[in-house]
């Protein structure tokens, strides 16, 4: 079985500094890794690697269907929160009731709070229909009851064979392997 | 998701800036009269050359909305996340700005024609040199939006780039204006046309040098 993610003897290089090199592994279905290491130990590097917005120095990176939750929020300021999720498709209605999102459905992008907001994009990976889960720091900005949310939907994600990379300082809840970096 | 996405700019567009440009294509227009004096065989004769000035100015001013809003939100590497092409989003994205720029230019040049005293003989052609080059006008706007999305003082640097390679449109263009045997309207098509058929290529280039 074609794993969702692979990287292979991978180098990444940021601005002439080495962030990490000679990275290998793999994430398959029901996987979940969890990133961690220091401020500028190059997680979000290997995230944007994974989702294909950088380049490796060497080395490769297998990818099939994925979404990404970053700090970009992608939505239009202008729109209801409902309509802005809307252009980027899928079972959007499903996903804003999973992270609590319904009773905004009507509110303007630009009013969210940041916890909202980043529901949102959470809202927009979760409707997306990707296996394969792509989170940069997910709890920034979430409450407990968004945390408890996000932890619900990994794990009913990973049962339906689905895979998560998640990149975070924080605990995240269900059961992660781990990889530091930086170390 | 091409369409949604030249729909999503056009709705934007209209629903904000759309009137800006065309605003300010009528007040550069205004200022030729007050610059040079009320002589109507004097404005006759540089009204043409006076609409291009005006136009060209006119295509500076949405540069900065164009690529780098999306940029900074993260839209335009969601879309390559979803396997869109970067050419393609360039494509989309010079698609919608001349929807939103062109046609609007088009109904301003009339009254602009009328301010600057256009012969009746030869508006005809200026409006037509005009409608040709605006597909060129836009595509270099989203081009020279896409190289400097993203940088300290882009506006001031959107200008010096973009003039200087809108000459060859000015001159055909202008040129097509004035004198209808010259041909410089078959060759404000090619140039036009040259410009936008490297756009993709270019903004395409230019987004993906960008990712930080």
């Amino acid at each position: 079985m074609k794993p969702h993610l692979r990287f292979e003897d991978v180098t990444c290089r940021r601005g002439g500094r080495l962030l990490f090199e000679g990275l290998s592994f793999a994430l398959g279905r029901g996987e979940a890794l969890h990133l961690t290491g220091p401020n500028g130990s190059g997680k979000s590097s290997l995230i944007r690697l994974a989702a294909g917005l950088l380049w490796t120095e060497s080395g490769r990176v297998e990818r099939g269907e994925l979404a990404l939750a970053d700090d970009g929020l992608a939505l239009d300021r202008e729109l209801p929160l409902l309509r802005a999720l809307e252009f980027w498709g899928g079972t959007v209605e499903d996903a804003m009731d999973a992270l609590d999102l319904a009773r905004l459905a009507r509110v303007p992008v630009r009013l969210l709070s940041t916890g909202q907001a980043k529901r949102a994009t959470l809202a927009r990976v979760a409707a997306s229909g990707a296996p394969l889960w792509l989170l940069d720091e997910p709890l920034n900005g979430l409450d407990s009851d968004g945390v408890a949310r996000l932890d619900a939907l990994v794990a009913a994600h990973l049962a339906r064979g689905g895979a998560v990379l998640a990149a975070s300082h924080g605990p995240l809840g269900g059961r992660w392997a781990q990889l530091e970096l930086g170390a | 998701m091409i369409r949604a996405l030249i729909a999503r700019d056009v709705r934007r567009t209209i629903g904000g800036a759309a009137w800006l440009p065309v605003g300010f294509f009528l007040v550069v227009a205004t200022l030729v009269p007050f610059a040079v004096g009320p002589d109507p065989r004097l404005l006759e004769r540089i009204a043409a050359g006076g609409l291009w000035i005006a136009a060209l100015t006119a295509a500076l001013l949405p540069i900065e909305r164009l690529i780098e809003p999306d940029r900074a939100s993260g839209v335009l590497g969601q879309l390559t996340i979803r396997g869109i092409s970067e050419e393609a989003v360039g494509a989309a994205k010079v698609t919608a700005h001349w929807l939103t720029f062109g046609p609007l230019l088009l109904i301003a040049a009339l009254p602009g024609s009328f301010i600057l005293g256009i012969a009746p003989a030869a508006l005809g052609r200026t409006l037509v040199a005009l409608a040709v080059g605006t597909p060129g006008l836009a595509a270099l706007a989203v081009m020279v939006a896409s190289m400097t999305a993203g940088l300290p003082r882009a506006g001031a640097l959107a200008g010096v780039l973009l003039l200087p390679l809108a000459i060859p449109l000015l001159i055909f263009g202008a040129g097509a204006a004035g004198d209808p045997e010259s041909g410089g309207l078959l060759l404000e098509a090619a140039v036009s046309l040259l410009i936008v058929a490297a756009s993709p290529f270019v903004i395409g280039a230019a987004i993906r040098a960008s990712r930080t």
